[in-house]
């Protein structure tokens, strides 16, 4: 397998060389090798972004991930726009990480995370676009001998109108690949007013093979001579093997070894999944679980109680006049503590690798949001150069951060392959490892005071927030002495140019950050902290408007500056969202706005809440500017997965410490909303500002969970201050 | 180990597996269709929905050992032979996949339901279709099903077919 792909990458560049400035086509011609259609000649690049093939195909390159999120099609919208070729000739293909690490970095970071995908790459992209098209209509003048200010183009035709010739795409790429291509920079892109492609609301490019079972996920992947490995870590975070027994495991059908992963755990491998799995509960294995398995949720809530009251080693996030003075001499002094838990990601796909590591290479077949990093960890654990190590991308069946910058499980599924050299195995975590070894949302807490004066206005407020960082997590060496970690305190930034800013202006403001670390892994779920620190600040937002006697968009006005794309979003989810409308009886509403990832969000939630205390969401419609919007169907697709992810979370989503281990293990005790759970979601995209390009994936998440608890809050006459709701009395 | 038949698609299939190996694991690893997929191997997901005998089955829970020889089981991939049943045309209209990976089990619950049901309400389909979507394509599988009933029942396509 791995030899004919090396022969063949030859070939192609031999057959293909001279037509593209002596630079290989090797992912085109690869995936057409795979799926043994196309003519492997044909395509010829335009430029690292673009290929054109003889019958006016156009083949857009991505180089970022497509986990479900429509970056893809996004990406492709952005470049075929600058192209002018026909939308209906469009497909796509990805990049390598190697590829791009051998034509340094031609495709820019291919790491998907932070909501990154367009906003950071849309300029590039466009140009690369952009490059395609001037050597194509170059290519045309050049053979007609006219200038090229008199050439037209329009879906991937070229006339020149003076002497009524035309031709396509197709026919010019040849010479076109002989030019040299533009400096991008010299490019001048369209205007948006302009644009055709980008700002329709196209349907996906990547549909049809999910339809049939024909995509293949990592989980999918299928070679000669491979292996299966089930895996069990240590439950306990950080504890270790102390025996192991895999007499009684060895003798079970199919079962070919068992090996240890590191210090902290072991793998069966064996013919197949199911057998590798079997045999993992027939090892005898006796754990040393280590001081952490005397931690539980009651020893980290203590610790993050502790950051609430401390005085000592506390990081001044946030500083203007004197909160704690001001609120002194308040009127009326509110006061509130907030709690959000750990969180699994739970992507649909659990979390699998599959690894190949020979004396002198390594291979991967892999989803992930990092292809650079999955590379770089494959070549450290194997200690074989980066060049020799190649990553073959698969879209994950989702990530939410969990597939971001950690790559442990490329590492594990290495250190596997590299104890069976020269066998190809694929590596699947079982539901019940992934959710019990995840990089979890961090835990924290969240301590709120503020001052009214006797008009009602706030004369002050203090935020103490306490608890884990990611940062620390991540990098445990990390000199944090100041305890200062700016990560943890996404959406309250003060500087107006941040993508994360705290949309309200507050007299005497004071947010103080108490790092409180625990054994436990974090790392990035969709938002990152955005979503902890929203429901946070907007519940207490409603605190204090309750407390003014205001109600909750009048108050939340009060303290906007009157011109802000925030405010227009607050209005404009209270408007749609019948705000100052009468409500049926039993019918309560909540409403919430943020900020982040450059994007404004507000949403209006309408719920009933019945005697039991069952809660039924009948309606959201949620608001957001997120500058231009490259595709309103997927923007409306991702605002919808944001809010069932977001209120899985908010009504049931806890990952509980008991003994140093995750209790939950699986869906039926980590509930995940359901279809017959959704309620009607109104998108409304309404950008507010020409030239800014906002995040899609993770922003409108952060009025999920606020809006929810502001409405059962008003239903019930009383704050709730700690999720998941399911923990709650809401009667 | 004995060997098993197995009737997957309309194909007959002979395949070595162990009794209480899940039929999901046989369909994957032994028989090689990967479109069914494993999410959660406790029935809670539904990521593994197959068709037995026309009845819709959450595969990894069914022991090896309780398929007959006589069972017909269909797949995702065996769903139609071009993509044009009509939950897989709706599907496409309505551009209802994120990640894709929880598909082939909503396609084959949403099939399963209007072989029963030729018009679902909401309420039908709200009790019908149980499996999860982490990507929360939700509100879309609704619409689609809807658009399938409609591709289905519409007099011009009865006059067609
Ligand atoms: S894998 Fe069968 S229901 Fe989840
Ligand atoms: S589309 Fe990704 S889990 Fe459903």
């Amino acid at each position: 397998m791995t030899t004919s792909r090396r022969d063949f990458l030859i070939k192609s560049s031999l057959v293909s060389g001279g037509l593209c400035l002596g630079l290989s086509l090797p992912f085109t011609a690869n995936l057409a090798l795979a799926a043994g259609t196309e003519d492997l000649a044909s395509p010829i690049e335009m430029g690292a972004w673009v290929l054109i093939r003889p019958d006016n195909t156009c083949i857009v390159r991505i180089a970022k991930t497509e986990m479900g999120q429509g970056t893809l099609t996004g990406l492709a919208q952005l470049v075929a726009e600058e192209l002018d070729c026909d939308w209906s000739h469009v497909k796509t293909e990805k990049v390598s990480p190697q590829e791009n690490l051998k034509r340094k970095n031609a495709w820019g970071q291919m790491l998907t995370v932070g909501s990154f995908g367009i906003r950071f790459s849309q300029d590039y992209v466009r140009r690369g676009g952009a490059a395609a098209r001037f050597m194509l209509l170059t290519a045309a003048a050049d053979q007609w001998q006219v200038p090229l200010s008199e050439l037209t183009v329009s879906k991937g035709i070229v006339t020149h109108q003076n002497s009524s010739r035309s031709t396509t795409y197709g026919k010019l790429a040849e010479a076109a690949a002989r030019l040299t291509p533009p400096d991008p920079k010299s490019l001048i892109l369209k205007e948006p007013k302009d644009w055709k492609i980008i700002g329709q609301p196209l349907n996906r490019l990547d549909t049809a093979d999910k339809l049939n079972g024909s995509k293949s996920y990592g989980i999918d992947v299928n070679l000669p001579n491979m292996l299966n490995a089930a895996v069990m870590a240590c439950p306990v975070f950080g504890g270790k093997v102390k025996s192991l027994d895999d007499s009684r495991a060895l003798k079970m059908p199919g079962v070919k070894k068992v090996v240890r992963l590191d210090d902290y755990g072991f793998a069966v491998i064996a013919s197949t999944w199911w057998r590798a799995k079997e045999a993992l509960g027939a090892v005898l294995v006796q754990w040393d679980e280590g001081a952490a398995a005397q931690a539980s949720d009651a020893t980290i809530k203590a610790h993050l109680e502790d950051g609430l009251k401390t005085q000592t080693g506390l990081y001044e996030f946030r500083k203007n006049g004197n909160a704690l003075d001001a609120i002194q001499g308040a009127v009326k002094k509110i006061e509130g503590t907030y709690y959000a838990p750990f969180l699994a990601h739970a992507t649909m796909e659990p979390l699998n690798c599959t690894a190949l590591v020979e004396a002198d290479r390594a291979e991967v077949w892999v989803g992930t949001q990092d292809p650079e990093g999955a590379l770089l960890a494959m070549s450290k654990q194997s200690g074989i150069a980066i060049e020799k190590c190649f990553l073959n991308r698969y879209d994950p069946g989702g990530g939410f951060g969990r597939r971001g910058r950690v790559s442990d499980y490329v590492t594990m599924a290495v250190s596997i392959a590299q104890q069976m050299p020269g066998t190809p195995i694929k590596m699947i975590w079982s539901r019940e490892e992934d959710m019990t070894h995840g990089q979890y949302r961090p835990i924290s807490m969240c301590k709120f005071t503020a001052g009214l004066d006797a008009n009602h206005k706030v004369v002050g407020m203090h935020v103490r927030l306490s608890g884990q960082s990611i940062y620390a997590w991540r990098n445990p060496t990390a000199n944090l002495k100041d305890y200062k970690d700016d990560f943890q305190l996404q959406g309250w930034f003060a500087d107006p140019k941040s993508d994360q800013q705290l949309c309200y202006t507050l007299p005497n403001l004071l947010i103080e950050y108490a790092m409180r670390n625990s054994h436990v892994p974090v790392g990035t779920w969709r938002g990152v902290n955005v979503p902890q620190n929203s429901f946070y600040m907007e519940c207490f937002i409603e605190e204090m408007a309750r407390a003014s006697g205001m109600d909750s968009v009048e108050f939340r006005r009060s303290l906007m500056p009157t011109q802000s794309r925030q405010l227009a979003m607050l209005n404009l989810a209270a408007e749609k969202g019948d705000w100052n409308k009468p409500l049926a009886k039993g019918k309560h509403r909540g409403i919430a706005q943020f900020m982040s990832y450059d994007t404004y969000s507000a949403a209006t939630i309408e719920l009933s809440l019945d005697k039991s205390g069952a809660v039924k969401i009948h309606r959201i419609v949620l608001a957001l500017d997120c500058g231009y919007a490259v595709n309103p169907a997927q923007i409306e697709a991702q605002v919808q997965g944001s809010i069932v992810y977001g209120l899985s979370a908010a009504l049931w989503g806890e990952c509980t410490i008991q003994k140093g281990r995750v209790v939950q293990t699986n869906f039926h005790n980590y509930r995940v909303l359901k279809l017959a759970e959704m309620p009607k979601v109104e998108t409304i995209i309404k950008p507010a500002l020409k030239g800014s390009w906002g995040g899609i994936g993770e922003p409108t998440i952060a009025v999920v969970a606020p809006a929810l608890v502001n409405a059962l809050s008003n239903a019930l006459g009383r704050p709730i201050r700690s999720l998941p709701l399911k923990n709650q009395k809401l009667v | 180990m004995k060997s098993k038949k197995l009737n997957i698609n309309g194909k007959n299939y002979e395949v070595d597996a162990e009794d209480q190996t899940p039929l999901l694991w046989v369909i994957r690893e032994q028989v090689g269709l990967t479109g069914t997929k494993f999410g959660c191997g406790i029935a809670q997901c539904g990521a593994c929905s197959i068709h037995l005998n026309g009845a819709l089955a959450r595969s990894c829970v069914i022991p090896l050992s309780s398929i007959k020889s006589s069972d017909k089981i269909t797949t995702i991939e065996g769903l139609s032979k071009d993509d044009s049943h009509p939950v897989q045309k709706a599907w496409l209209q309505v551009d209802v996949p994120q990640c894709g990976y929880c598909q082939s089990g909503q396609i084959m619950a949403a099939s399963a339901l209007l072989k029963r049901k030729a018009r679902p309400t909401d309420q039908d389909i709200d009790e019908a279709m149980t499996n999860i979507c982490r990507c929360g394509t939700y509100q879309r599988i609704r619409q689609a099903i809807h658009l399938a009933s409609d591709l289905t029942n519409s007099p011009a396509n009865k006059k067609l077919g």
